[in-house]
């Protein structure tokens, strides 16, 4: 038997999704995090409970939402509560085991920028923003980061730290007093890096199939380290990629019916 | 007590040059007839509110109506950038327009600080993130009790808070549902609130702990129906997702979003004229 192709887009969302325990509380961000949060609970993790900040809570989207208010996320979830409660009573609560995000660029302490690229009075480039991202960071119980791994995404030194991983590494969150572990996860589409036990300097765990050292080198701005016990990621099985195509292809018809006006 | 009237009556009464105003709607109930009245009224110099900016928001800053914003997220959902907002932001287009940045947790509890009539908002939150350097408005405070360090930011309490919701009965009593995001806090907050709805019905049938915006809370109360597209009310349309998609090429070029203004906005008499002239261009293939 030959195993199933994919792209390096799907073994990133399937990596990911694996990384999250059935019964898990997931406080959910838009995009790949959340894609990846609907295949676990399509796969190995039916009972895991999706929070949107927009207010639900135990969203079972049947297509994946486009923006992080749709009305299917209501339609489907225990129950709809405000913004505010949202972030006081279930996230500040201390309700959430793990806080799903993407980035624009990390550095190597998993600290995010999603603020801006260059000076922040005059930015080359205005992204939009911190959303929920410093509250989720510094109180989910731990963070799983999903991006792609890029040169200008993976820097040296951040431009904007939006949102706080392990800030100059060590045990510096517990010495500021942060109620979450932070990041334990940096999931890309060529590897899967954790952070060290002790410097907490994000180290690659498992390469993905067919990916070199070389090809992660010189994808990041810093020498990246490699643990000594680096693993391969399981290719993906037939049932992770039919689920997630599926689940794309039923977000991709129910997302374009709809015509302006 | 709320007075039902004309949303262009609403606007004109209670939206004054220079006032800050909270248009607020979690991708859902995004009051966006009552955006487009402003600009079609050419107000100007507004402190705007809004935790995702959204296209209404890019709308009124490539109008020249806000002077500076307030927020938390502003990108276009599902799409990509607010391309109005950055060209303010990052070349002073058409205006220059001073940022106030927050977190979502930290906006609506600046919201729920506003609706308490309290002047702080107290969260635990931006230990070690940057923005605090850039927003002189988040400030860290030590818990009394047990010495933890706490981020402190100032309630919000807008001149004018605008939302959209689906029902209003004959009193001007509003009932909303779905995804409310802060738009209850939003209300209680500002001294004045403009509410625009679906209907207008004899009677709300709302069942006990449903969203009630009592009657007396809003300044007005405008029956708009379909007033929250190209967003969506639950019970009543879908979010136009395609609109939204669109929206990036329109707002990329400064003189096709100042022709589509111009178009569609300052030459509609009002929302429902703007949505026969869009269905019109869209069914002759253009945009």
């Amino acid at each position: 038997m030959t195993a199933p192709k994919y792209t390096t887009n799907e073994i990133m969302t399937i990596a990911a999704a694996r990384l999250l325990k059935n019964g898990a509380v997931c406080f959910v961000g838009i995009g790949l995090p959340s894609t990846a949060a609907n295949l676990a609970r399509l796969t190995h993790a039916p009972d895991i409970v999706l929070i949107y900040e927009s207010g639900p809570i135990g969203a079972k989207p049947a297509v994946l939402p486009l923006s992080i208010g749709d009305g299917n996320l209501a339609e489907t979830a225990d129950t709809v509560v405000s913004t505010p409660e949202i972030f006081r009573y279930w996230l500040q609560g201390g309700r959430v085991d793990v806080g799903f995000l993407g980035a624009a660029q990390i550095d190597r302490f998993a600290n995010i920028n999603t603020t801006v690229i260059g000076d922040y009075k005059k930015p080359g480039t205005r992204l939009p923003g911190a959303g929920g991202a410093p509250e989720i960071a510094s109180c989910a119980g731990e963070v799983v980061l999903v991006l792609k791994q890029t040169a200008r995404a993976f820097v040296s030194k951040l431009d904007f730290v939006t949102s706080v991983g392990h800030l100059d590494g060590g045990d510096a969150r517990r010495r500021l007093g942060l109620p979450g572990r932070g990041p334990v996860a940096v999931v890309t589409d060529l590897c899967v890096m954790e952070p060290d036990a002790v410097t907490r300097e994000l180290t690659v765990t498992k390469l993905h199939p067919g990916i070199s050292k070389q090809q992660i080198v010189e994808t990041a701005e810093w020498r990246i380290r490699f643990s000594p016990s680096l693993e391969e990621t399981a290719v993906p099985t037939s049932l992770e990629l039919e689920t997630l195509r599926d689940l794309e292809q039923r977000t991709k018809l129910a997302h374009g019916t709809h015509t302006a006006g | 007590m709320a007075e039902i009237k004309s949303l262009r009556e609403a606007i004109a009464q209670l939206v004054r040059d220079g006032d800050t105003v909270a248009m607020e709607g979690f991708t859902h109930l995004i009051p966006f007839a009552a955006g487009h009245e402003v600009i079609r009224q050419q107000r100007k110099n507004l402190t705007l509110i809004r935790m995702t900016p959204d296209v209404i928001y890019d709308q009124l800053i490539g109008a020249s109506c806000a002077k500076k914003l307030i927020f938390s997220w502003g990108g276009n959902p599902g799409v990509g950038s607010l391309h109005r907002l950055r060209d303010a932001v990052e070349h002073d287009w058409p205006l220059p327009l001073e940022l106030q940045e927050h977190g979502h947790g930290d906006l609506s509890n600046a919201y729920v600080a506003g609706a308490s009539k309290l002047p702080f908002a107290v969260l635990r939150a931006y230990v070690g993130s940057d923005l605090p350097k850039h927003n002189d408005k988040i400030k860290f405070i030590q818990c009394p009790f047990t010495g933890e360090t706490l981020a402190a930011v100032p309630a919000i309490g807008p001149d004018v808070t605008i939302i959209h919701a689906q029902k209003a009965d004959r009193k001007g009593n509003v009932l909303l549902w779905g995804i409310l995001g802060v738009q209850k806090e939003a209300v209680l907050a500002a001294k004045k609130a403009i509410v625009t709805v679906e209907e207008i019905v004899d009677d709300l049938k709302a069942w006990p702990n449903a969203c009630i915006l009592p009657s007396w809370t809003i300044s007005a109360v405008c029956c708009v129906p379909g007033g929250a597209f190209p967003s969506y009310a639950h019970g009543y349309y879908e979010r136009d997702n395609r609109f939204y998609q669109a929206w990036d090429a329109i707002a990329r070029d400064r003189k096709t979003f100042q022709a589509w203004i111009r178009r569609y906005v300052l030459e509609t008499e009002n929302f429902d004229e703007f949505r026969r002239v869009l269905r019109e261009s869209v069914s002759q293939g253009v945009k």
